[in-house]
């Protein structure tokens, strides 16, 4: 017989409040039909619901009770606990940054996103809707659901939930993807090799929960535990589950050699899709590594951690290594993040408590700085022979001289980039210390060497693209390519993340101590 | 108390920043107003010398201790013994003289601008670093620091400038980021707690002579690579020959004693028995350094990678003498940190205004300039014999203080470095003989005597070496209790 969950609405407020947002902006989608009016009453209500969460998560941290681990509410498959509350806000402040690109214009009035995605690139159809001015608002409720996935996937503590979430907010990120207003068959290629191994990821994934449920019979987290504590000799299917789990969870971090979308699906997407993308994915996938392995398999630490050390190794060199060879800096970005991916598995490295609450800072940082430097990105144009600008200038040496032309935007664009080689004083550094210092806690000596080789060759071209913007002399046949574009969205979200990456660089201690906080876990259930 | 440390920090900061948000109108002044920062810095060091109690040498005093990120450990922590001061004045003396050095090199006020403002966030972090206490803002200010000199690298000087900056970066990040390692370790291998990385809760703690040892080498390896050392020496004279020669009188005579600044006070101190452990392999590769650094200064004829080559030969005998761990020749290795300031900071910004007469660095194209510019001449022959140790001039002291002390204990190696010794002799003498005596280079043309502001640059120098030469005891006097007590720290653990 069925019986209805019991569910504790107020503590899931945060996700109800942006699901509801993402409801109401399909049905703005349907009612107004003046493009400029709906795409401003979309960005207030994306902003309004966000933020509104974001408010509701703060009071929720602030009234947690202290004896029960941080957590606020649960059912049997999912739980919000203060790491969970943590990884939330982190995704909501995303979002929110994110939709102000969204909603960002170039000086012609031009967006990111192509007016009428079901057109063929270079078909009349599309020429029509150009013409008519027409304007994919849907992006908004998209995004909005996204998040809403992304906020159920950081506190699902149920395979099978963990998979809803999965997809409620991979869909609308393919979907996103596709619908760049330039480069269309660039970005409907990138959107569906992402869609194809997306799915197959989740199905690598769906095999391993279906193994685990046959070796324990349930697909909760607290039950897994509970069947690897007790008959810890027989673990046939549990490690096969275990590790195919993991595979399918690494895929959406990022990491070698699930990466292979990435450079495609960043380079492909629209800018501003790119930066939620890899801001917030990556987090959400950390997130939900982090909760099942220190929920259910952390006494699988001898048996797993062969595999997470040598994806980690593999994952900092691979993507270290192809970044150095990079011309687009797009995929210069892309393949950076991957190398991201490899530093935040070093702190699971010993499975060491520090991971709790730095992982999800360095994801703060990282992904501060991700979203600035890809808003600087969508400033960046090309101008053609006759004064009109085009599309972003992603070539690397369209940058050069940038930082005579806008000493501050090049500034804060060298800032990002410091942040990313993890250079004191920004808090790129206090990230990836904090990351050391949870794999050195648990004796990761070795792979915290490898680490450190790797931010040394990192660091190279972080700071190729400094001596480019800073240090070189623009020939002066391409004196006249390039055009800083401005809207003032974009420069808000610029220098919120340049002052956030500066004041989490020199004062990290009131972020450090809520990190902390937020290590504390919802174990055994 | 007056928090003297954390204003010499502070106030080149906000010099740099004056220096940048200067209005369009005001901007000729910039030059001005850059050596008024320095000098009311070195001012505000002359007052601090006064307060400093000698007496008490060994002791850091103008103590300043704040919780800065307790979760880690870490401390804004400040504070100078005789040996920290020593550094300290070192900087405060040469930054505004390189100031006076590069006064007329920019047309371009902004240009000025930007070099000055740069120049002067870098002296902010030199003061920081001789004045921390905290080992993770040490590491801090070591990493951040390279950023200003690789724009200084990178954006002023020669054709390969971008080169060199991009070299000098990977090497220096390098042996950075091998010391984060260490430094990651020391909070778990050590006392821990809020204020986890003060080198006072580290001195003296026994971390397991495992641990210890690992992390002796992830810093020592940083510090070998700025000091620099051989095989890890390659980026200087690639650096060398194409930065200003003010920013490389700076980055040799002030920023490369950090290395062995921090062999001393945080290698030794912190690991003073994987100290004693690694010293025999240590003074193998000093010895290379001192003989290697001469044999290819003989070899060169770009003056600048001249002079960047004794100096990998003159911190070489720094090195031996630290790890010789006699109380004479750690004190003259502390000494001749400060004389080799004066003697390679004067040698490279001679060489700078000989260069910006000819717009030449090689030796052989000049010849002769002794008639027609007499004064230049001897200026620079002074400077020269201050770099090849001339008795009656400070760098003498100090390196027969290092070589006779670590007799005793390494016979060998001092016998060897002493045929440096010889070798100095050779490059200093034969460059002089080429480019100053002869018949004059017809091709030279006239040649602009030595003006009034390159005689303040350099006579002051001189002058310094000359008293310090004579009177060593007013430098030694503050170096010597520092010493004997890090080397107590190490002879206790010998004696265990």
């Amino acid at each position: 017989m069925f019986t209805a969950p019991e569910i504790s609405y107020m503590a899931f407020a945060p996700m109800i409040v942006v699901l509801l947002g993402g409801a109401a902006g399909v049905l703005v989608e349907a009612f107004i039909r003046t493009p400029a009016t709906r795409r401003s009453v979309q960005l207030a209500l994306t902003l309004v619901a966000t933020v509104g969460a974001l408010g509701v998560a703060v009071v929720q941290w602030a009234t947690y009770s202290p004896d029960s681990a941080g957590v606020i509410g649960q059912t049997g498959y999912f739980v919000m606990d203060r790491q969970a509350l943590a990884w939330q806000s982190m995704i909501l402040i995303f979002g929110a940054l994110s939709a102000l690109l969204f909603a960002a214009r170039t000086r012609a009035g031009e967006s990111a996103f192509t007016p009428l995605g079901s057109a063929a690139p270079g078909s009349p159809e599309e020429a029509e809707a150009h013409r008519r001015g027409l304007e994919v608002t849907e992006v908004f409720p998209l995004m909005l659901f996204a998040v809403g996935g992304m906020m159920a996937f950081v506190s699902a503590t149920d395979l099978i939930a963990l998979f809803v979430a999965l997809e409620v907010f991979s869909l609308p990120l393919y979907l996103m993807a596709a619908l760049a207003r330039r480069k269309r068959l660039l970005s409907e290629e990138g959107a569906l090799k992402y869609f194809l191994l997306g799915a197959f990821s989740s199905a690598v994934f769906l095999f391993g929960a279906a193994l685990l449920y046959g070796a324990t019979a349930s697909t909760g987290y607290g039950d897994i535990l509970a069947y690897v504590l007790a008959s810890p000799g027989d673990l046939t299917l549990i490690i096969p589950g275990a590790v195919l789990v993991l595979v399918g969870l690494l895929f959406k971090l990022g990491a070698v050699p699930f990466h292979t979308w990435s450079p495609d699906a960043y380079q492909g997407a629209p800018t501003p899709v790119t930066a939620f993308m890899a801001a917030a994915t990556k987090a959400a996938a950390a997130a939900a590594l982090l909760r099942i392995v220190y929920v259910a398999l952390y006494p699988l630490e001898w048996e797993l951690s062969w595999m997470i050390w040598t994806i980690a190794i593999l994952t900092m060199a691979v993507g270290t290594i192809v970044a150095l060879v990079q011309t687009d800096i797009k995929r210069m970005l892309a393949y950076s993040s991957v190398a991201h991916a490899g530093f935040i598995l070093v702190a699971f490295a010993g499975f060491s408590a520090e991971a709790l609450s730095a992982v999800p800072f360095y994801l703060l940082t990282y992904g501060i700085a991700t979203i600035g430097a890809f808003a600087i990105i969508t400033q960046v144009r090309e101008k053609a022979a006759d004064g009109t600008v085009g599309g972003e200038a992603t070539r690397l040496g369209q940058w050069a001289g940038l930082g005579r032309r806008d000493p501050l935007l090049a500034g804060a664009m060298g800032l990002f980039l410091l942040s990313f080689a993890g250079i004191p004083l920004t808090a790129g550094f206090i990230g990836k210390f904090q990351v050391f210092a949870a794999a050195v806690d648990q004796g990761g000596w070795p792979i915290v060497l490898v680490a450190v080789l790797a931010s040394a060759a990192a660091a190279f071209f972080y700071v190729r693209l400094i001596v480019l913007m800073f240090l070189t002399d623009v020939p002066e046949d391409q004196q006249e390519s390039v055009e800083v574009d401005y809207h003032p969205y974009t420069r808000v979200v610029v220098w919120i993340t340049a002052a956030a990456t500066l004041l989490l660089g020199v004062l990290p201690a009131g972020a450090l101590a809520l990190a902390s906080d937020a290590g504390t876990l919802l174990t055994g259930l | 108390m007056f928090p003297f440390l954390t204003v010499l920090v502070l106030l080149p900061v906000v010099g740099a920043v004056v220096v940048r948000a200067l209005p369009e109108g005001a901007r000729g002044r910039v030059r001005e107003i850059a050596l008024g920062f320095t000098v009311a810095e070195a001012l505000l060091g002359v007052v601090m010398l006064t307060q400093f109690d000698l007496g008490d040498a060994a002791t850091q005093q103008f103590t300043e201790v704040y919780s800065w990120i307790p979760q880690i450990g870490t401390s804004w922590a400040l504070g100078v013994n005789g040996f920290g001061l020593s550094m300290i004045a070192l900087s405060l003396i040469l930054t505004p003289l390189v100031i006076l050095a590069e006064w007329r090199k920019d047309k371009d006020d902004a240009t000025a601008a930007r070099y000055l403002a740069l120049i002067l966030v870098l002296q902010a972090f030199m003061v920081g670093i001789f004045a921390a206490r905290d080992v993770f803002l040490f590491y801090v200010m070591f990493e951040a620091m390279l950023i200003p000199l690789y724009f200084l690298i990178g954006g002023f000087g020669g054709e390969q400038r971008r080169y060199a900056a991009v070299k000098f970066l990977l090497y220096s990040l390098v042996g950075g980021l091998i010391m984060l390692v260490g430094v990651v370790a020391l909070y778990f291998v050590g006392p821990g707690g809020e204020q986890a990385y003060l080198i006072d809760n580290l001195t003296g703690y026994a971390f397991g002579t495992t641990a210890e040892r690992l992390m002796f080498l992830a810093f020592f390896i940083a510090f070998a690579i700025k000091a620099p050392m051989v095989p890890v020496h390659t980026w200087l004279p690639t650096v060398a020959e194409t930065a200003r020669p003010g920013t490389t009188a700076l980055l040799v005579a002030v920023l490369d004693k950090i290395g062995t600044f921090g062999m001393i006070t945080l290698g030794l101190a912190l690991f003073p028995e994987a100290s004693k452990w690694a010293a025999p392999v240590i003074i193998v590769f000093a010895v290379i350094s001192v003989i290697y650094g001469a044999i290819a200064a003989i070899g060169q004829t770009d003056m600048l990678r001249l002079v960047s080559f004794t100096s990998v030969s003159h911190f070489g005998i720094m090195v031996l003498g630290i790890y010789a761990f006699q109380q004479t020749s750690v004190e003259g290795a502390a000494l001749y940190m400060f004389n080799h300031g004066l003697s390679t900071g004067a040698l490279f910004l001679v060489v700078g205004f000989l260069i910006e007469r000819k717009g030449t660095p090689y030796v052989g194209e000049y010849g002769g300039l002794q008639k027609t510019v007499p004064v230049f001449a001897g200026t620079f022959l002074i400077i020269g014999l201050s770099a090849l140790a001339l008795p009656g001039l400070s760098p003498f002291v100090s390196e027969i203080m290092v070589l006779v002390g670590a007799f005793g204990v390494a016979k060998i190696a001092v016998i060897i470095s002493a045929l440096g010794v010889v070798l100095a002799a050779l490059y200093v003498l034969l460059t002089y003989q080429k480019v100053f005596t002869g018949p004059p280079n017809e091709k030279l043309g006239k040649t602009r005597e030595l003006g009034l502001r390159e005689r303040l640059v350099l006579w002051p120098l001189i002058a310094l070496m000359l008293v310090l030469g004579f009177v060593p005891s007013l430098a030694i006097d503050y170096l010597r209790e520092p010493t004997a007590a890090v080397l107590t720290t190490v002879n206790a653990e010998v004696s265990e």
